[in-house]
Order: C-alpha cells, then sequence, then structure tokens
C-alpha cells in the first residue's frame, strides 16, 4: 500500500508523525517527509490511525 | 445490556459526534444511527474559522462530509437544527423538540457554549467566535474594514487579531491577566506569546477588564477598567467556553464541569457515553480526570466512545497527550501535554531572530509532563512521544540538549 499526502492540504501539524513516528516526520521547514513510501510491516495500525488523526484529511493509501 | 445495541443515537453534531457515527459503522454496526445537532448546518470544522476563514478573499467553508455522504452512503438519520432537550437514563430516550428517540447507545457530544460578557445583549457588532455563524459575522465586519476590539488574549482571541492584523485593521487585545495565557502555557511562555503581538502592530492591554460597552444599536466602543475606552466597530469575545451540559440536568448523569466519565469514557448511565470537549474523563497517562476542547481528543473521543459501547467486555481506556495547536501573525505555537507543572525549562530560545524557534519543557515530579513549541513543527512531536512513554526530566533534558546541538 502506498502513502499519498496531499501537500495542498497538508499544513505539517505533526499529528501523524506522534502516531507513527518510523512513517512521518516534519523537518525543520515544516515540510511533512514520508519515512516510507509504502506501509511497513507492522505498522498498517499506525498507520491508519495517521491517516485517522489528520486534521486536514491529507493523508490516505492506494492500492 | 443483554443484547447487542440495536440503536445509536449521537447527541452533538461537530467533530466528536460525526467520528462516533462514523466509527459506528466502521466497527459494522448497520442499525439505526442518529446524529443530532443544535445548528441548522452540517457537520463543520471549526479550528478554520478562527486561522483561514477570516482571510480576504473568498472564504471556504471546511464542511466535514455532504449531506449525501451522511444520509446516503452511511444511513445516518440526520436530525439537525433543534438541539436535544432532555435524555432519560430510565427509559433510555433523548428528547428533540417533540419527539423522544429510544437508544440503547447514547453519546453525549453536545461540546462547550462560549462564555459572554454582560451589558452586550442586543448590541450589534459583539460575538463569540464558535460557531460557523458567528465567524461569518466576524469575517463580515473584517470585510468591512472593522476597528477591532478582541477581549481575552487566549487562542481564538489571538488568532482573531492575527486576521484582523493580516488585514492591516486595527486590533486591540484586551487581556484580564497581567500575563496572557497563564493557565494554558505558565508565565514564561505567556510573556513570549505576548511578544508575537507587540511584534505584529496590535495594542495589546494587560491586566485590564472591560467595563462596559457603549452603542447605539451596535457597538462603538469598549470602556475598561482603567477609565480608557477603545473605539470599535467590531468585538469578539474570547473568553473561554463552558460544557454543553443544560440539556442533562435530572438525567442521571453526573456532571461536574463537563460529563464525568471513566477512562473507557463510559458515563455510568446504562449505554451512555461522552466525547469531546464536554466530556470529563479519566485519562490513565496522567492518572487524573481532564476535560480538553482540543481538536485531536475530540475526534479520538467521538470514535473510542463508540467502539467500547459497541463491545463493552473490550472496553479500551482511552489515554491520550494533549494537544493543540495555534497560528498567530506567521508563527505556529503547539502544545502537548499537560502545563501544571513544577517547572518551565526554556530549553531552545530564538526569540530574538524572526521565525526563531523556542522550545520549553514542562516538569512535574521527575517526569516530562508538557512541551511548548514556537515555529517548532519538527520538534514538537518527538516531545509528545516522550510524553506518552512517560519520560523522566533528566532524560528529556538530555534530548532537548541533542537537538540543540545536532
Amino acid at each position: 500500500m502506498e502513502i499519498i499526502v496531499d501537500r495542498a492540504k497538508c499544513t505539517s501539524l505533526g499529528i501523524c508523525e506522534s502516531l507513527a513516528p518510523d512513517v512521518f516526520e516534519v523537518d525543520d521547514n515544516g515540510e511533512l517527509v514520508l519515512k516510507a513510501a509504502t506501509v511497513p510491516d507492522g505498522l498498517r495500525d499506525d498507520v491508519e490511525a495517521a491517516i485517522a488523526g489528520c486534521p486536514t484529511e491529507a493523508l490516505r493509501l492506494r492500492d | 445490556m443483554g443484547a447487542s445495541p440495536e440503536r445509536i443515537v449521537v447527541v452533538g453534531a461537530s467533530l466528536a459526534g460525526l467520528r462516533a457515527v462514523e466509527a459506528a459503522r466502521k466497527a459494522g454496526f448497520g442499525g439505526p444511527v442518529t446524529l443530532i445537532g443544535a445548528e441548522d448546518h452540517l457537520p463543520y470544522d471549526r479550528p478554520p474559522l478562527s486561522k483561514a476563514y477570516l482571510d480576504e478573499g473568498d472564504p471556504v467553508t471546511p464542511w466535514f462530509r455532504t449531506a449525501d455522504h451522511l444520509t446516503g452512503e452511511l444511513g445516518i438519520d440526520l436530525r439537525l437544527g433543534t438541539p436535544a432537550s432532555a435524555l432519560d437514563t430510565a427509559s433510555r430516550t433523548v428528547v428533540v423538540g417533540r419527539d423522544e428517540i429510544p437508544y440503547d447507545v447514547a453519546v453525549i457530544a453536545t461540546g462547550a457554549r462560549p462564555r459572554t460578557l454582560p451589558g452586550a445583549d442586543g448590541l450589534a457588532g459583539v460575538h463569540t467566535l464558535r460557531t460557523l455563524d458567528d465567524a461569518r459575522a466576524v469575517r463580515a465586519a473584517l470585510d468591512a474594514g472593522a476597528r477591532t476590539v478582541v477581549v481575552g488574549a487566549g487562542f481564538i482571541g489571538s488568532e482573531v487579531a492575527s486576521g484582523a492584523r493580516k488585514r492591516g485593521l486595527p486590533v486591540t487585545v484586551v487581556e484580564a491577566m497581567p500575563t496572557p495565557l497563564v493557565r494554558a502555557v505558565g508565565e514564561a511562555m505567556g510573556q513570549r506569546c505576548a511578544a508575537l503581538h507587540r511584534a505584529n502592530g496590535t495594542d495589546l492591554r494587560c491586566g485590564v477588564g472591560v467595563a462596559g460597552f457603549e452603542g447605539d444599536g451596535r457597538v462603538e466602543r469598549v470602556r475598561l477598567s482603567d477609565g480608557t475606552a477603545v473605539e470599535a466597530d467590531l468585538v469578539v469575545v474570547g473568553v473561554g467556553a463552558q460544557p454543553a451540559t443544560g440539556w442533562l440536568a435530572g438525567s442521571g448523569v453526573t456532571l461536574d464541569d463537563g460529563v464525568v466519565c471513566d477512562a473507557t469514557l463510559a458515563t455510568g448511565g446504562p449505554g451512555v457515553y461522552a466525547a469531546g470537549d464536554v466530556a470529563r474523563w479519566h485519562n490513565p497517562l496522567f492518572d487524573r480526570p481532564m476535560r480538553l476542547e482540543h481538536w485531536t481528543s475530540a475526534a479520538e473521543q467521538g470514535a473510542a466512545a463508540v467502539r467500547n459501547a459497541l463491545d463493552p467486555s473490550a472496553a479500551r481506556p482511552y489515554e491520550t497527550v494533549p494537544y493543540f495547536w495555534s497560528d498567530w501573525y506567521d508563527t505556529r505555537i503547539q502544545f502537548v501535554g499537560v502545563p501544571t507543572a513544577d517547572e518551565v525549562v526554556v530549553v531552545e530560545d530564538g526569540s530574538g531572530a524572526a521565525g526563531g524557534r523556542q522550545v520549553a519543557l514542562y516538569r512535574e515530579g521527575d517526569r516530562l509532563v508538557g512541551a511548548l513549541t514556537v515555529n517548532g513543527q519538527s520538534v514538537i512531536m518527538k516531545y509528545r512521544g516522550l510524553i506518552m512513554r512517560r519520560t523522566s526530566w533528566a532524560d528529556a533534558l538530555d534530548f532537548a540538549r541533542a537537538r540543540r546541538e545536532a
């Protein structure tokens, strides 16, 4: 599963990073960086929590 | 409750209520789900109302979902425009208008109501800012070039001040406490936040109260407790909110500055749970009751309450590190944890430079319990992780030192 960030919606609030820190990270420029392009083994629940937790609904998965 | 629940009623159609009905369907619940909202509007998102929604240009209304999605795809019975007036835990019904809606599971998500000030009744131009209708009125006044007075230098008021300054309008912020945000972030960081107002041309007056409003049908000036007065076309009152629990009097649900819940968000009334701003629940991570008015916890509690209600034998405690953010001028302020600290230490101080990062850590006993950042988007969630993992104060300071030297 590929992780998609809608850059037009993302405001780097960082909730995804707190729920799945191995996948998401906000950098020093305030940009969201994907540390993995696809959902890593064993982190599906964390990534889904991050998607559900995003206040701007900027994250989704694509088969 | 013997059999599995057949009917769900969610009272309150904002974020927590929306997430509750969505979680019910996601959990495979196929029975009737009613969502009751006091306002005529479909569910919408509140944080943008005091931020982007106030900007110049065509406003984008932050609707969450379309009516088709809610009623068609999710099969939700939407009851908008009339607030619930009573909950009867004995007969298991919620009263809306002339209807009594039966439930097996009820989620109370009626949120909070902004506090108001006396003397503004019937005076046009004086607003609180919580609902979409409030935001439309405030926006219209800014569009008309209002001279703005904000009462209360909290987050909502400060965001309104930022929005007005972005348009180049004159803004005065009146704050009763000597330092803004003392209860939210403590003295030292409250001072630093106050400096952002002054640096951006907002006239911030602290330690001053509002003595009254003057105007003929419409506000013209605000009289202050120090004897001065400020001319105003728009007054936005941001002096906090109270949980909307009036309709629960006599319901049998325990009220104490909110609906009292256990760690699983259960109220004790059979099948009755609470979520969002109205809920005072036991947060195991800090081992204390909390009532939060934050986006993240409202969203998570809405979903958690329904999941627990549908399967009480597998109910999971809801624990969280509180998180809120606020956008002032070009600066983002973020806070994680709790501000009631034994000690606050500023571990990064870039306050001298525009866009400089500031980080303050909050200690309780020997534990890190809070972190505040100004322009610290790349570190705030790392501190949230540390707080979640119950990190010691010493380890938190080590982490901060390593970040600073990195």
